[in-house]
């Protein structure tokens, strides 16, 4: 009979043994070692039955289709520009999918995006080489302009987003701060200064006391005391909420 | 010659204080400090990260690069000349193959890790304190890794057969041998294996043997420092 050597949401790290027997699956972050199964990163065990993963708590962006995310533009060629995605692998936009517009043979394409511009892309395929390729082509994304980008631990980034999106809305409706989420840990807050500060320094919260319980009640509390206005209980907000205002 | 007791007083089978910290590099991907004694030894983790020449770039899997550096005033009053030396290039690779065994970078085709390791203090077993600070590093960067991997010097003084040489025994005047040797922790497999100096098979083996016996200490020095990284951001809870 098999048995779990560590506590669920315990942290791992590599090489440690997570349960004997062949009645479980390693998932994600782990792997098989005859009747073991053996953590292969750093992070929370997470036991789902039989199935044993690892949610990491350290590392960079690993892309995934359909992600959102924050891109700068690193080079304009001919048929595209080519993104840089914060994480290892430059990512494509082609023409045909950045614009509804009709682009002629030799169009100047700095007109639309131009080098060191912050754009909100989709990421629409990754091959097994990690080519990326991305769209413009969907709500919410478009060229960033003015407000300021700062970067997160993209293992974060679930929580900064909050379940449904509760924690973004939360505090964009305190700051005003019109705010995009990218899954690649880049974040783009848009606002008045002071409050753009109070939203900023709230995210740092969020990732520094991530592990911690009761996370959404002291955001609340440290927000409504940096802004004096009360906070509405979060209702549930329609769509993705990472692209909106 | 003999060799009656360790000039520092330690037993045969002790090592120096060992002391590691992980996440101490707050501007790189994963980091860590380890510490043998008076030997100290810094690893900062960035990437996977793009890599460029391109006639580097490995499309089945990415790669690992280490730079093995000795700060200019970590040795005994001399001054040790910083840049690539025969003897840094050595250790780069050396820690460079001590470690590709247990990480796991077929995620990241064409992609480089970059582990640059620091010593700004040195009493011999830089290269054995680099690995072990590249260890901890990697697995804070959170690079997908099969296992930890941990070294310590052992060998021989005179006649006596030892753990974790300090400079003065590897300088003893007499026959010294010094081996700094690597482990994976599950497996017990070697991936670093080098000597200095000479020494007959039987005491090889007893040295390795003890080695052996005494790097499962080292590996509890460092999942403790992995561990203790999030505890302390937990602010003591969980």
């Amino acid at each position: 009979m098999g048995q779990i050597s560590v506590e669920n949401k315990s942290i791992v790290i590599p090489g440690e043994e997570l349960a004997s027997g062949m009645e479980f699956l390693p998932s994600f972050g782990t792997y098989r070692d005859r009747d073991k199964i053996v953590a292969s990163r750093l992070g929370l065990v997470s036991i789902d039955g039989k199935i044993i993963k690892i949610i990491p708590l350290a590392g960079k962006y690993n892309p995934k289709r359909g992600d959102v995310i924050i891109g700068k533009v690193e080079d304009v060629s001919y048929s595209g520009w080519r993104i840089n995605t914060n994480c290892a692998y430059p990512a494509m936009l082609s023409v045909k999918d950045a614009t509804s517009e009709f682009v002629g043979r030799g169009t100047d394409l700095t007109q639309f995006f131009d080098v060191d511009d912050y754009l909100v892309a989709k990421i629409v395929n990754v091959t097994s080489q990690k080519l990326i390729d991305l769209t413009m082509r969907g709500p919410g994304l478009r060229k960033l302009s003015g407000g300021r980008v700062i970067e997160v631990n993209t293992n974060k980034v679930p929580r900064i987003i909050g379940k449904q999106g509760s924690m973004v809305h939360m505090i964009k409706q305190a700051t005003d701060c019109k705010i995009v989420v990218g899954q690649n840990g880049l974040l783009w807050i848009l606002g008045e200064l002071k409050s753009e500060l109070i939203a900023i320094e709230a995210i740092r919260k969020i990732e520094q006391e991530s592990h911690l319980s009761g996370l959404t009640e002291r955001i609340k509390e440290f927000l409504e005391k940096a802004t004096g206005k009360k906070i509405e209980e979060f209702k549930g907000e329609q769509n993705d909420l990472s692209q909106e205002n | 010659m003999t060799y009656p007791k360790r000039i520092d007083g330690r037993k045969l089978n002790e090592t120096r204080e060992i002391e590691a910290k992980a996440g101490i590099i707050k501007r790189a991907d994963g980091s860590a400090m380890f510490r043998i004694g008076k030997t100290v030894a810094y690893a900062a983790v960035y990437g996977p990260r793009n890599l460029y020449p391109r006639f580097l770039q490995n499309p089945r899997e990415g790669i690992i690069r280490v730079n093995y550096a000795m700060m200019p005033f970590s040795s005994k009053g001399e001054r040790v000349r910083p840049g690539p030396s025969r003897r840094s290039k050595e250790i780069s690779m050396v820690t460079e193959k001590a470690l590709l065994p247990v990480l796991n970078l077929e995620e990241f085709p064409n992609a480089v890790v970059d582990v640059f390791i620091e010593l700004p203090q040195t009493d011999a077993g830089t290269r054995c304190a680099g690995i072990c600070a590249a260890s901890i590093a990697l697995a804070d960067a959170g690079i997908p890794m099969k296992d930890l991997v941990a070294a310590v010097s052992v060998g021989r003084v005179d006649d006596k057969i030892l753990v974790d040489l300090n400079y003065d025994e590897e300088a003893f005047e007499g026959k010294v041998a010094d081996i700094p040797i690597a482990i994976i922790q599950r497996t017990g497999e070697l991936s670093l294996l080098q000597m200095d100096g000479e020494i007959e098979k039987e005491q090889l083996i007893e040295a390795l043997k003890l080695g052996q016996e005494t790097i499962t200490k080292i590996f509890e020095v460092q999942k403790k420092a992995l561990k203790e990284k999030y505890h302390a951001e937990n602010g003591g809870e969980e």
